[in-house]
């Protein structure tokens, strides 16, 4: 084991189910034998607010919170959430994220756009990118709420940690009538 | 058994093992989750009590009988349990007694981030400080047996990122053998009038001291030497940003910051050429160091606000940050009352009637924010009542009608209560809204002494608001629907204009009450695109669910009502001039 620290932000709107992917991530970690940290604010973000969460695993974590500008994973759950957080990222970082737009309240009030373009200017500063249609697939794989876990999938295969692990910790962390359709949409991910 | 906890799933664990009987506390970010995990373990008597003050003295009379309790807040917390706190300084415990401050630096979810390290110098009593969620179970099982080995209260002292950052623990056996909980009368220690107050203060010094002198070889402060060029003193979070960014550096990491062990102190300011502290907020620890005599910088370069992060520890020694990717300005997102908030309605009642609102604290501090643009002062838990009947008194009578304290039901019950005391007995013609949504909502919907359910989940008789109100001597108290318009605003124009204090309690539960039958979801609402004349008038709700849609080819746009996120309240269909939405019900 290296003395390297992969440090993964999962960002989106609050709400979204972010606190539960970053909770299977760092189980997952945990199960491969790596020191973990996790670490978010909870109160009043959430309500709809900008949600960031940091997950740093490897030998031994100090920080809990990613130094800023060291990024290396970008798990984005809306796209101009991912688009606010390229600063994060480390140069050459990855970035995956679904192609979902929630509009924020000043969009909703018709004072600005929902700024256009943003999945190009992604790519333009990390070509490293990934743009998952996650309700469709979810969709695909029985449930449209399934999303979350597509992408989760997705980021799995851009991590060396093995199959097992994360199959152990989706059935620890996702209820037991909605696993069958978590594993399906996992497998989906992890194909793209 | 290893699991990933946060620090306070940690502590909760912590006090499970220290076999804790009683925990009491009032819900605050970011402390909020140890009674929510407490509550798991079955051997411990959780609860919620209506305010700090309260959960501390209900967990010292469990000490008192012999019981370890445990009592948990934020920071600001501790200023409405500081009475009792500086006293039982003196009393000292029966059973262990731990306190549980969780700081919020930077202000994630907080009126302010004063650093309550200072409590434990002003009140003498000792203070732990874990550095992640290992340590929280660790110091609060520790904090337990110096509890009872000084005899005196602990603080745990944790901050929104050790609360709310989870690790790796690695969970024991609870502890066995513990004494019995009985009663023993001791008047001397425990009855604190000025003479047998007398007696304790000095025992109180001398605790202080041995504790000192106990810390200097206690294992929860430590001296890790490395290149002896730099030597920083540290605790809590700022020790792992320390060991991030500063690899090589010697590092005295302290457990117990209260009080310092200045023996150890100076031996390792002996060791390293420059010494450091780095701390977060008040130079609580850099003082006391200089005042040492010793040699050592500090708040020369590390911010006296907000929290640290690894970026702002190297900007302060001058290393290099990395290079980050810059993106354009863009559309904001905070955070919004949800689709069918009660609280809606009443703030857009408001800002239409021109009212200056004292508003408080939780989720309805939101209705400050554009479009209701409907809250003008907010200062701290139960404030909105005794500042309004503070503001009326220099008023002139067309302005004192303006005046509304908007207040929660848990926040009201808090520390509302005295203050609408205060305003009926002195008789401030001001008018209070009692925003009744039958939770401690911005928190995370936690029950309280109205809601009719403990937190172990028994039924329980609730306080009757509008009884209470009237018990009080408010003799205009009315009861209105949120969801209608017509009526809340009929009532809010009313009782402003009335010269003498009234209270409107609104009914409507909030949307994410969790218990069955108490928040019923209508059915969306729709906007008729042939009727929608675009006038914007149902955007002035600001409300998630209604959508501004502009029109393509550059015309007039229109409102679309999200049917997946609209929960049915029916308030935007009764500003529609054009009867355009329908639907609902």
């Amino acid at each position: 084991m290296s003395d390297t620290i992969t440090n993964i932000l999962l960002v989106g709107v609050g709400g979204q189910g972010i606190l539960l992917a970053s909770e299977i991530l760092s189980e997952a970690f945990m199960l491969a034998g790596y020191d973990v940290k996790k670490s978010e604010i909870h109160g009043m973000s959430q309500r709809g607010g900008s949600v960031v969460s940091h997950v740093r695993y490897g030998r031994e974590v100090f920080s809990p919170i990613v130094p800023e500008g060291e990024g290396d994973i970008l798990f984005g759950f809306e796209i101009l959430e991912t688009y606010r957080s390229l600063p994060l990222l480390r140069k050459g970082g990855t970035v995956v994220a679904n192609d979902l737009r929630i509009q924020p309240p000043s969009v909703l009030l018709g004072q600005e756009p929902y700024p256009e373009g943003l999945a190009e200017k992604i790519r333009a500063q990390f070509p490293d990118f990934l743009l998952v249609d996650g309700q469709k697939l979810a969709s695909e794989a029985g449930n449209p709420r399934a999303a979350n876990t597509v992408l989760l999938g997705a980021v799995s295969r851009r991590l060396d940690i093995a199959e097992e692990y994360w199959l152990k910790a989706l059935e620890k962390m996702v209820p037991a009538r909605a696993l069958e359709i978590n594993l399906t949409a996992f497998r989906l991910g992890r194909n793209l | 058994m290893k699991e990933i906890l946060s620090g306070n799933e940690a502590i909760a664990r912590g006090a499970f093992e220290a076999g804790v009987k009683v925990a009491s506390a009032y819900p605050g970010t970011p402390s909020t989750e140890i009674l929510e995990t407490i509550v798991n373990y079955k051997e411990i008597d959780a609860s919620w009590a209506p305010n700090e003050k309260v959960a501390l003295e209900v967990a010292i009379g469990a000490s008192f009988g012999g019981g370890r309790a445990i009592v948990c807040m934020k920071h600001v917390g501790v200023n409405v349990a500081a009475d009792p706190l500086f006293t039982l300084s003196y009393t000292g415990i029966g059973g262990g007694l731990v306190l549980v401050t969780a700081d919020d630096p930077e202000m994630h979810s907080s009126q302010n981030e004063q650093d309550n390290r200072n409590y434990a110098k002003f009140a003498k009593v000792p203070m732990l400080e874990p550095s992640d969620s290992r340590e929280c179970k660790e110091f609060t099982r520790l904090a337990f047996e110096l509890s009872e080995r000084f005899d005196t209260p602990v603080m745990l002292r944790t901050t929104t990122r050790i609360s709310h950052s989870k690790s790796i623990v690695t969970l024991d056996e609870p502890v066995t053998g513990l004494p019995a909980p009985k009663l023993v009368k001791n008047a001397a220690k425990l009855v604190m009038l000025p003479g047998n107050a007398r007696v304790r203060h000095p025992l109180v010094e001398e605790r202080t001291a041995a504790l000192a002198e106990y810390g200097c070889s206690a294992p929860f402060n430590r001296i890790e030497m490395r290149d002896a060029g730099i030597g920083v003193i540290t605790a809590g979070v700022s020790y792992q940003y320390v060991r991030e960014v500063l690899p090589n550096a010697s590092v005295l990491k302290l457990g117990m910051i209260h009080p310092l062990p200045m023996q150890m102190i100076r031996e390792f300011a002996a060791q390293v050429d420059q010494l450091y502290v780095v701390e977060e907020l008040d130079p609580f620890i850099e003082d006391q160091v200089r005042a040492a005599g010793l040699q050592v910088l500090g708040k020369e370069i590390i911010p006296l606000c907000g929290e640290l992060t690894p970026g702002r520890l190297r900007k302060a020694f001058g290393i290099p940050a990395a290079v980050q990717a810059t993106v354009e300005k863009l559309p904001g997102r905070p955070p919004n009352m949800c689709p069918g908030c009660p609280h809606r309605g009443v703030f857009y009642s408001l800002n239409q009637l021109k009212a200056y609102v004292t508003g408080d604290i939780g989720c309805y501090t939101l209705g400050f924010m554009p479009p209701l643009n409907a809250m003008d002062t907010c200062v701290c838990m139960g404030a909105s009542i005794s500042t309004a009947s503070g503001i009326v008194r220099v008023l002139g009578d067309d302005e004192k009608k303006k005046v509304v304290a908007v207040i929660g039901d848990s926040t009201f019950l808090h520390t509302g209560i005295n203050s609408l005391m205060e305003m009926a007995y002195n008789q401030s013609p001001a008018t209070v809204v009692i925003l009744d949504n039958r939770i401690t909502a911005m928190t995370g919907r936690q029950d309280n002494p109205a809601s009719g359910w403990t937190l172990m989940d028994e039924p329980t008789p609730p306080v009757d608001l509008m009884q209470l109100c009237r018990a009080i001597g408010i003799r205009h108290v009315q009861v209105v629907d949120p969801f209608d318009l017509d009526q809340t605003r009929k009532a809010l124009a009313e009782e402003m204009n009335r010269p003498e204090p009234s209270v409107i309690i609104t009914n409507r539960p909030c949307v994410l009450v969790k218990r069955e039958g108490v928040f019923q979801k209508g059915l969306a609402l729709s906007v008729d695109q042939d009727h929608c004349s675009g006038c914007k008038a149902c955007l002035k709700l600001g409300c998630p669910a209604i959508e501004w849609q502009p029109a393509p080819d550059g015309g007039k746009g229109k409102a679309y009502i999200d049917p997946l996120l609209c929960n049915g309240c029916d308030v935007c269909r009764q500003l529609c001039k054009f009867g355009a939405i329908g639907g609902g019900k």
